[in-house]
């Protein structure tokens, strides 16, 4: 197999990607520059979002707005750690050296995202351990999108373009959500997740030069991840229940249509680069629209994986449970040092 | 699960820099703390220094107060140089 060689094989031009890394460096500049501009006197919830200004973690605020935030924040939390899994998967089978290098760089990434993500949910006033306890017990949820199998190595590269580039595209927004603490989180991810999706892109090209095998395996993984990270974005608009508040409070300056339009229209062009068919025969461009119109994927089984009854809800969760469990004897360690420490001085 | 502290963690991005609050972490004592912080905070080598602080030992301003609470600066506006009307073509002030 030589599908690991990629010596002298030059990184394909990824269009978008800089566009967005531009959006996260234009939200960090405007929180900078918002932060500069004066409010008159002691200003309230509202003035403080309506001037785009952020809102901080003792400020007064709306109790729907904390609570919103932390289930938002937590299942974003939830979501990275949970999402190692799938990659976590091929770690040991990575084909070279550098691949399982770049993977173990990739999934230590999520692990820290996840981190960021509680440290965020934390300053709203909720307990880690309340939320480690809402993921075991199933009372929180995480993104449908990790209850896929990565059935071959090729699946590697479709996640990292299709689902973190659909991760990202959802995430630049969220750049500029009101709440400081998670912007801030926000803007630090962004700036780490391009490399996942221009890994995940660059192994995907080489795949796609191979073999007509190698090739046929990039094909595939496409096909089967490409409806799922439409999903991503949740339901419809019509069907969309914490949107609107939402969309007031500035936590989401996007309609979840609006964002996945912007995903196709993204990845039509990186597709065709790759040499890869997206698996929609209705797509196709609409010059009256000047976007892409697409297929949209099965909302309702959507709703069934969401709910738990995807392929591998079970395990991810299994698995989850068990390492929480299996860790317990480190966490136990560590503070009787700690508690043994403090005696001796 | 017990309570680990919660740390607040400050990283120097270069000499010449102030420490910056980059967010914060569990950790059973400082040192482990201070591992934590490196491990999350600067994978991609954000930073030459770390400081650790446990966040129950910040004592912080209220934002209700806060006008009261900065009110004595509010109105010493001579602490400005702007305040000091200086006559035409001065040089070097």
């Amino acid at each position: 197999m030589d599908f690991c060689n990629t010596g002298g094989m030059e990184e394909p031009q990824v269009h978008g990607a800089d566009g967005l890394l531009g959006e996260v460096e234009d939200a960090e500049a405007a929180l900078r520059a918002a932060a500069l501009r004066d409010l008159e006197g002691t200003a309230s919830f509202d003035a403080i979002v309506a001037a785009d200004q952020k809102i901080e973690p003792r400020d007064v605020m709306p109790e729907d707005y904390r609570k919103g935030l932390i289930r938002q924040i937590a299942q974003h939390a939830h979501s990275e750690i949970i999402g190692m899994q799938p990659e976590g998967n091929w770690i040991t089978r990575a084909p070279s050296l550098r691949r399982k290098a770049i993977l173990l760089a990739k999934v230590q990434d999520e692990a820290g995202h996840g981190l960021y993500l509680y440290a965020a949910a934390e300053t709203l006033g909720v307990a880690r351990e309340e939320l480690t306890d809402a993921l075991l017990t199933g009372r929180q949820k995480y993104s449908s999108i990790f209850n896929y199998p990565t059935l071959t190595w090729a699946d590697m590269g479709a996640i990292g373009w299709l689902v973190d580039g659909a991760a990202i595209v959802n995430q630049v927004p969220l750049c500029r959500c009101s709440y400081g603490p998670y912007a801030r989180a926000m803007i630090r991810i962004c700036k780490e997740e391009s490399f996942h999706q221009r890994q995940g892109y660059q192994s995907l090209y080489v795949l796609a030069q191979g073999s007509p095998e190698q090739k046929a395996m990039a094909q595939d993984a496409v096909n089967r991840w490409w409806y799922p990270s439409l999903a991503m974005f949740g339901p419809p608009d019509a069907e969309s229940t914490h949107s609107a508040q939402s969309m007031a409070w500035k936590v989401k300056r996007f309609s979840n249509d609006d964002l996945r339009q912007r995903f196709v229209d993204m990845c039509v062009p990186q597709a065709e680069i790759l040499g890869l068919t997206l698996p929609d025969p209705d797509l196709r461009w609409n010059e009256e629209r000047r976007h892409y119109d697409f297929t949209q994927p099965d909302f309702d089984e959507l709703m069934r994986v969401v709910k738990g009854d995807g392929p591998c809800n079970r395990e991810r969760m299994a698995h989850r449970r068990r390492a929480h469990d299996e860790g317990a004897w480190v966490r136990a360690a560590a503070a009787a040092y700690a508690a043994k420490e403090k005696v001796v001085v | 699960m017990s309570t680990e502290p919660l740390w607040e963690v400050f990283v120097r991005p270069r000499r010449g820099l102030s420490h910056t609050h980059v967010g914060s972490l569990h950790a059973p004592d400082a040192k482990m703390a201070l591992r934590h912080a490196r491990d999350l905070y600067t994978r991609r080598q954000e930073g030459i220094s770390i400081w650790v602080v446990p966040a129950a030992e910040i004592t912080a301003s209220s934002p209700d107060e806060k006008d009261a609470f900065f009110d004595p600066a509010a109105d010493k506006i001579y602490r400005h140089p702007t305040f000091y009307e200086l006559p035409e073509g001065v040089p070097h002030l």
